[in-house]
């Protein structure tokens, strides 16, 4: 599974795009300009690696709320990123009704989701089985955290998927951490791929800081599952180099000699020196992105702070969908 | 017009539906060869085929959850819970996904779903086979709720509920599946949801009720109507959106109501038709709001005498309609 090298820049630059993006958002909050930031810091290289292995736009994504890159990857822009931030009427994920980075992005088959944990598992089941009823052959990707693997609902939705043999690809992105539980808390075996053995489906455990080695296992999975041959189980192993949210302090459950060891195995600073060993990146090359990457997180920024809140009575609808605006 | 039992009727319009529109199709626990533990889906295996006619792994939240998914895709699944008793693990799904999909997405996302589930007692069913839980669902905004109480309501509002674009749980009082009959014309038609129908005529009292209770409630009106005392039967059909005027119309003409039905008392149904009859028809009343519900215990208990207890019948509502005759 070849990439080239402008689709191995092409990655980093989502990566990187995503940090600041993600960068931003703390200081928004830490600026009080924002009430909530969920982050992905840490989790882009899977995101990214997973993201480019789909036909971006035509097979369906039911992600989670740390898919920030993920999202990037798909057309979501930075604007409607700030959009969702700031809680404003355009942001196209739910015209501020839900919190930020609960992402729902029709125009490319990315699904609504919630925020009690594997709900989303079942739909991206129920996407996959309608698309083998109707003998189509895309597939669906979707994702989770590890702590969310100890769901009955994820359970449910994995076995059936195996049971109907679905083009269903399900991504574990295992950062260490369910707020404050560590992974030991969440299972006995060794990782969420091995849950899998008991389902009756491949499970695969991969980097999740090699953006490369996710690419290749979800490019592999995504070609079974089109070709009829059944769901995958990939868990991406990673660590969440922030607190869980802007509400959790991470220094009550685990210690900063921890997270600095982790920080030197940053995704970013993996798939820079890469590239950069490659001869495919320049300080110039990456002097020229971070600056690129700089001028749309501030113009995202003043795009959202200018834009409209929603007016209050909006909150009313739509509750069915003869209520639905549009525009 | 051929005479119909209730389940005959479900099962017609199922059919019926599934002629008209590819999109539709079955899931649920033992629905394929079995045809359903009530037999409501009798023949549409072999009609219809295994995909469409899904028999699913035992797991509740996913047949709602793979469903939500298959709606999502533009399916149109009917999804059956085997008893109302075990849509429980289903209530994650249902409340917090099919409901809040359209408001929570802006109306990108919308979830054109049916769950059709048995409920009620007077079955010998103990207390995980009787359960009315439509109090539960009632609740919430986002969710239609439809129960019929006969054969030709019942064909007209599972067709509505099919086409229609929103969830809709479709509760079956399964004690009538084989007792009520009734005229069911052969021809497309549908009962619109929302609609409650005054079924017999009455001066004197107003009684509303909804499903098993009404072939009890028009038992009782005759009883009484020997009496002198003339019951206005409304039958509610769909809780949720509610009919409030055809509610309000009816005590403003009887001054007195009745509210019947086997879910318990204490945050029953009643109490919302209670609260709609106080705030908007109470210079009317001639006489308190009544309810006669099943009693607040956890169950219905197995055993004849228990039972009996338990459940409301058409003698304890003649006694209760007397009483406030009288009043």
């Amino acid at each position: 599974m070849h990439l080239s090298e402008p689709k191995q820049v092409e990655m980093f630059w989502m990566m990187l795009l995503a940090r600041r993006l993600d960068e931003r958002a703390w200081v928004l909050h830490r600026q009080g300009k924002i009430a909530f930031h969920i982050s992905g810091i840490g989790q882009e290289a899977a995101q990214v690696g997973a993201a480019f292995a789909l036909r971006r736009g035509e097979d369906w994504v039911v992600p989670y709320y740390r898919d920030l890159a993920l999202m990037l990857c798909l057309g979501y822009t930075p604007r409607e990123f700030m959009l969702s931030l700031m809680g404003k009427r355009e942001d196209p994920s739910s015209g501020g009704r839900q919190m930020p980075s609960h992402w729902s992005l029709r125009r490319v088959n990315v699904v609504s989701h919630s925020a009690p944990v594997a709900t989303q598992t079942p739909h991206a089941v129920g996407v996959a089985l309608a698309i083998k009823l109707r003998r189509e052959d895309k597939v669906v990707l979707t994702t989770i955290g590890e702590g969310a693997t100890s769901q009955g609902e994820w359970y449910e939705a994995v076995n059936w998927a195996a049971v109907h043999r679905l083009p269903v690809v399900f991504m574990v992105e295992n950062n260490g951490y369910a707020i404050s539980e560590p992974v030991e808390k969440q299972m006995a075996v060794e990782g969420a791929a091995a849950r899998a053995c008991g389902l009756g489906l491949e499970g695969v455990a991969v980097d999740g800081t090699d953006a490369l080695a996710v690419y290749a296992a979800v490019a592999r999975s995504v070609e079974k599952a089109r070709s009829g041959e059944g769901p995958t189980l990939i868990e991406a192993r990673m660590y969440r180099l922030t607190p869980h949210s802007s509400d959790d302090d991470d220094r009550t459950y685990r210690t900063r000699e921890e997270v600095e060891a982790a920080k030197r195995r940053d995704p970013l600073l993996r798939m820079r020196q890469h590239l950069e060993a490659q001869g495919w990146l320049t300080p110039e090359g990456l002097e020229r992105m971070e600056a690129e990457a700089k001028a749309l997180v501030e113009d995202a920024v003043d795009y959202a702070t200018r834009a409209p809140y929603p007016a209050p009575e909006e909150a009313a609808y739509p509750v069915f969908s003869a209520e639905v605006r549009r525009g | 017009m051929a005479e119909m039992t209730l389940v005959e009727a479900i099962r017609r319009a199922m059919d019926e539906e599934m002629a008209r529109d590819e999109r539709v199709f079955i899931v649920g626990e033992d629905v394929g060869k079995r045809g359903g533990v009530f037999r409501a889906t009798l023949g549409l295996y072999e009609k219809y085929g295994p995909e469409r006619v899904v028999d699913s792994p035992l797991a509740e939240a996913s047949i709602v959850g793979v469903g939500i998914g298959a709606a999502l895709y533009g399916l149109r699944p009917i999804c059956e819970i085997q008893f109302a008793d075990f849509i429980f693990p289903a209530f994650n799904q249902i409340v917090s996904e099919a409901a809040r999909m359209c408001y929570r997405s802006n109306g990108e996302w919308t979830v054109p779903l049916v769950i059709r589930a048995p409920y009620g007692g007077g079955i010998g069913g103990g207390l995980y086979h009787s359960q009315s839980v439509e109090a539960f669902f009632a609740h919430v905004p986002g969710l239609k709720v439809v129960i019929p109480s006969n054969p030709y309501d019942a064909k007209g509002l599972l067709k509505a509920a099919v086409r229609d674009p929103d969830p809709v749980l479709f509760l079956e009082p399964k004690k009538g599946y084989r007792l009520l009959r009734g005229e069911v014309p052969e021809e497309d038609y549908v009962v619109p949801i929302g609609p409650a129908h005054i079924s017999r005529p009455g001066r004197d009292i107003s009684l509303f009720t909804y499903g098993m209770m009404h072939y009890y409630a028009l038992q009782a009106a005759e009883m009484v109507a020997a009496e002198g005392i003339e019951v206005e039967v409304v039958d509610l059909r769909t809780l949720a959106p509610v009919d409030r005027t055809t509610i309000l119309e009816s005590v403003r003409r009887t001054g007195k109501a009745l509210i019947v039905h086997e879910d318990n008392l204490t945050g029953g149904y009643g109490a919302e038709v209670a609260a709609t009859i106080a705030e908007g028809a109470f210079e009317f009343l001639d006489a308190p709001v009544r309810r006669l519900c099943g009693p607040d215990v956890p169950g219905v208990p197995f055993s004849h005498p228990l039972q009996d207890w338990f459940m409301p019948n058409a003698q304890k509502i003649a006694d209760a309609l007397r009483a406030l005759a009288a009043y």
